[in-house]
């Protein structure tokens, strides 16, 4: 079937086939946890049950089509009942029930069960990326997607992990159970992760938890699967699954970049350095709705270039930041604007904000400093 | 069912002093026949432009990357596909079967209410006016999913607000139609056809119109609940003010269930009327199709939260439905079952009315066996969201609903017109679609086992081969359609004299008046023997 396929579509196809992945997968991604294992099994069970029903079903039903024929003179029969063969026909769909219905409620009740956790994480889903927290680590990172833009308008070769790449991955000791509490920041996110047997939605004002063992190290990608805005497609979930050791090592390297981001935030940090790293900031976290240029998409999401907020002053005469000033707009949000507060770090605040002041068409001239992001929160 | 022939000889003479004419024949109409014409008109205007909307979301997923539209665009695409296609062509295509066919079918003269028919058929048009041009309002037309779900549809634009008044109307359409349906299919049988007589599409739209009148409110309040949430200052689904956004999923599918069966169940009656006739073989298992259509409809009234098996409910209630929902395969099963029984020793022959219903035998049971796969909880945990329910339901919806219409329209068409379609064109319309609908839904299967998930605007590489023949296919499925609009045409203009009986194994009263059937008939009721 693949090679006809491949024929009646021609040469078109062919230049697309260019990935290491698997073309023409048919069938679960290859599981990597005791739960995707069995409903692996469990959807193969099913799969064969409906294959023999389905041969028998219109095998009977394809000899008739042949058979019963006016063309070949065929007469009609005229029965119309036959209770035996109802009953019968009633009963054995019911037994076949039963006999998938005993695993899958095994597997169910596995699947639920989250007590004697090694590890836990909070995920929150945001619009639109994935921010992950290891509870009583003090290790808090968000995960964006690393595609590039050039990429997904087509200015640029795709790579292998198109759509399924971020910049700070989840990283998991391999033989753990992590027990994931999931929560949404704005709207219904799903955190889904197939090679886990894991999808869980994430959903705002309340926690929900579902938990994995992975067995082999590796690299393991998932995407949002809950439709959550424009962005839905662009909110990919990897988890690198590595040895303890390396666990280890990978949660000090997180503290290590915590701290070295407090220490700069402490230090006075000059107008170009500032606006040189907002650019990076906007570009990762504010351009997907205002836009690299600052033209926003009004009506939902306005333009920075130009706009009041982003003119006007950030503090009062009072020293306090205004109430829908600039910094009052990225610390706390508005409408589908997001608190940025507990997302970004002073330094991003502070060299986000500058940026917007002092390009994009805007040329207010002032600085806004870490240290002063720090006292406003 | 033989019946003693009361055919009015007078009903040209009728015709020729009361016979509204022009644009106020149709504006003011309270004919069944007339409405009936409009209903399936206005759903077929509905198909072909949701239809559209469907080759252009299958044009940008034609490759990875984005060729055509910006993501804001295409979930609007997909939604007003979802909403349109529902609400705009399956439903009304089956009231207006309804209309043509429950009259004559019972021997009634027409529907039990003529003027509240007229209306809901034309409160349809403003319902339809506000989705259309939703697409032209500041920030473009609903983007969240047909489902519109909360906190999403929350934060969309007035489009959001025009769907939601869109749903009310079409909602009063729905009830009062049912209402209509159900009055007349009480009242209005000829003498001697007991309930347990009645044609089996009859008795499929009794118990639809019945689910209508218990699900369309539901909605209603959901949509209710969504406005105040958005204008209103209310927090019924916004946590921050002590509400749940999952409140809505599931008063949604309390609805959305039984809406299912809404779009299936007048199906099933079209397969239970055109399998006999081609089998030349009364329909095997009548009662038993008669209780399997009222246990499918008790139970989908108690299977909702299968939807929602990832939002993360306690584990009791995920297997409750989980039972529940594997439990409705049972009745469906018996339905097949009964088909096949009806047409085995029969004598069979294959003009287009029966290959489609042989086709949606097949294939309708190609989703269920997807649906049977959903239900196993573990299993839809991988499948929730992914291009497997994509399949699943268009297996369900369009081999189920939409070609059980079709396959219908063939079958009646020459009562309606007087005329006989055109069997080799109608023939090559059935391939055409069937094929093309297997090449567009069947690679849909492995891109949503692989964890492609349903409604983006962009996908990982490795789904790039399905995905590029499902849109090939889905090209030619949306073209074969204007075949369809042909044949329907070249069909009213004119073609072979159709016959009283028109197909040698029809039985049933609609059988016993001319074709063309006149403007009035069964003003005297016909007796059944």
């Amino acid at each position: 079937m693949n090679k006809k396929a491949i024929f009646f579509l021609g040469t078109g196809l062919s230049s697309i086939v260019s990935t290491a992945q698997a073309a023409y997968q048919l069938n679960l991604r290859a599981p990597v946890t005791e739960i995707a294992r069995q409903i692996y099994d469990l959807h193969m069970l099913i799969v064969y049950v409906c294959l023999a029903i389905f041969v028998v079903v219109f095998g009977v039903m394809f000899y008739s089509l042949y058979k019963h024929r006016k063309s070949v003179g065929h007469q009609a029969a005229q029965f119309h009942e036959h209770h035996t063969l109802e009953i019968v026909w009633t009963i054995i769909p019911a037994l076949i029930l039963l006999v998938m219905a005993i695993p899958a409620t095994k597997t169910i009740l596995a699947m639920k069960d989250t007590t004697e956790a090694d590890m836990t994480v909070k995920v929150t889903g945001h619009q639109w990326k994935w921010e992950y927290e290891y509870l009583g680590k003090d290790v808090r990172f968000i995960s964006n997607l690393a595609t590039t833009q050039d990429q997904i308008n087509n200015k640029a070769e795709k790579g292998e992990n198109y759509l399924l790449e971020v910049d700070n991955p989840m990283v998991v000791p391999v033989g753990k159970k992590v027990r994931v509490v999931l929560t949404a920041d704005d709207v219904i996110h799903s955190w889904s992760v197939p090679s886990f047997g894991v999808k869980q939605d994430a959903i705002p004002g309340f926690i929900k938890e579902t938990w994995f063992r992975v067995d082999q190290p590796g690299t393991y990608r998932g995407q949002c699967s809950e439709l959550c805005g424009k962005n839905h497609g662009f909110m990919p979930i990897v988890i690198e699954a590595v040895t303890e050791d390396k666990y280890n090592a990978w949660i000090d390297s997180k503290k290590a970049a915590v701290a070295a981001a407090a220490a700069s935030g402490d230090k006075e940090w000059t107008k170009d350095d500032l606006v040189a790293n907002g650019k990076a900031v906007y570009e990762k976290n504010c351009a997907v709705c205002h836009q690299a240029s600052g033209a926003g998409l009004p009506p939902a999401f306005p333009a920075l270039t130009g706009s009041k907020i982003a003119n006007a002053p950030i503090f009062g005469a009072d020293g306090k930041y205004l109430k829908d000033g600039h910094l009052d707009r990225v610390l706390n949000g508005v409408r589908v604007m997001p608190s940025w507060k507990a997302l970004l770090n002073d330094v991003e605040i502070a060299s986000v904000i500058t940026y917007e002041r002092n390009a994009l068409g805007n040329s207010v001239g002032d600085v806004l400093q870490p240290a002063q992001v720090k006292a406003a929160r | 069912m033989s019946t003693t022939t009361a055919t009015h000889h007078d009903d040209h003479a009728h015709d020729s002093h009361g016979h509204p004419t022009g644009l106020m024949r149709w504006v003011k109409s309270t004919n069944h026949k007339d409405i009936g014409t409009m209903y399936l008109w206005f759903s077929f205007t509905m198909f072909l432009f949701a239809g559209g909307l469907a080759m252009l979301i299958r044009a940008e997923l034609f490759q990875p990357g984005l060729q055509f539209f910006q993501p804001e665009f295409f979930n609007q695409l997909t939604t007003l596909h979802g909403l349109i296609m529902i609400f705009g062509a399956i439903m009304p295509a089956f009231v207006g079967l309804a209309n043509w066919q429950v009259p004559l079918m019972i021997g009634a003269p027409d529907m039990a209410f003529p003027r509240l028919n007229n209306m809901s058929f034309w409160l349809l048009i403003p319902a339809a006016f506000l989705l259309l041009t939703s697409f032209f309002v500041p920030g473009g037309a609903v983007a969240g999913g047909w489902t519109l779900y909360p906190p999403l549809s929350v934060q969309g634009g007035m489009s959001v607000d025009m769907t939601i008044f869109a749903v009310h109307i079409l909602g009063i359409s729905s009830i009062v139609g049912s209402i209509n349906i159900i009055t007349t299919i009480f009242n209005m049988r000829a003498p001697g056809m007991t309930l347990m007589k009645m044609p089996m599409f009859v008795w499929t739209w009794l118990i639809t119109a019945y689910l209508l009148i218990a699900a369309m409110p539901v909605l209603a309040g959901a949509v209710t609940m969504l406005l105040t949430d958005r204008h209103f200052g209310t927090h019924f689904f916004n946590a921050a003010g002590g509400g749940d956004p999952v409140l809505f999923q599931h008063v949604f599918w309390f609805f959305g269930h039984p809406e299912v069966y809404i779009m299936i169940l007048p199906a099933f009656g079209i397969l239970s009327t055109i399998i006999p006739t081609f089998a030349r073989k009364p329909l095997f298992g009548y009662a038993s199709m008669v209780y399997a259509t009222t246990a499918i409809a008790v139970l989908s009234f108690v299977v909702w939260a299968h939807h929602m098996f990832t939002t993360g409910m306690p584990v009791a209630g995920q297997l409750f439905f989980m039972y529940s929902t594997m439990l409705i395969s049972i009745p469906t099963g018996v339905k097949v079952f009964n088909w096949l029984a009806t047409m085995w020793k029969g004598s069979m022959t294959f003009e287009t009315p029966m290959l489609f219903a042989v086709a949606v035998v097949f294939l309708f049971t190609i989703g269920g066996f997807s649906g049977l796969v959903c239900s196993i909880l573990p299993v839809d945990i991988q499948l929730q969201d992914t291009y497997y329910v994509v399949a699943h339901f268009h297996y369900v919806l369009f081999s189920g609903a939409a070609m059980a219409i079709m396959g219908g329209i063939y079958y009646w068409i020459p009562k309606w017109t007087g005329h006989m379609y055109d069997e080799k064109l109608g023939k090559v319309h059935f391939w055409l679609t069937t094929i093309a609908f297997n090449v567009t839904f069947f690679p849909m299967h492995f891109t949503g086992l692989a964890g492609m998930p349903r409604r983006i605007p962009d996908y990982a590489q490795q789904f790039a081969e399905f995905n590029m023949i499902s849109s090939l296919g889905a090209f030619a499925l949306g073209l074969s359609q204007l075949l369809f609009l042909y044949v329907v045409i070249k069909c009213i203009r004119g073609g072979a004299k159709a016959t009283n009986q028109v197909w040698e194994g029809a039985h049933g009263l609609e059988w016993t008046v001319p074709s063309p059937a006149p403007f009035h008939t069964f003003e005297t009721p016909p007796v059944l023997k």
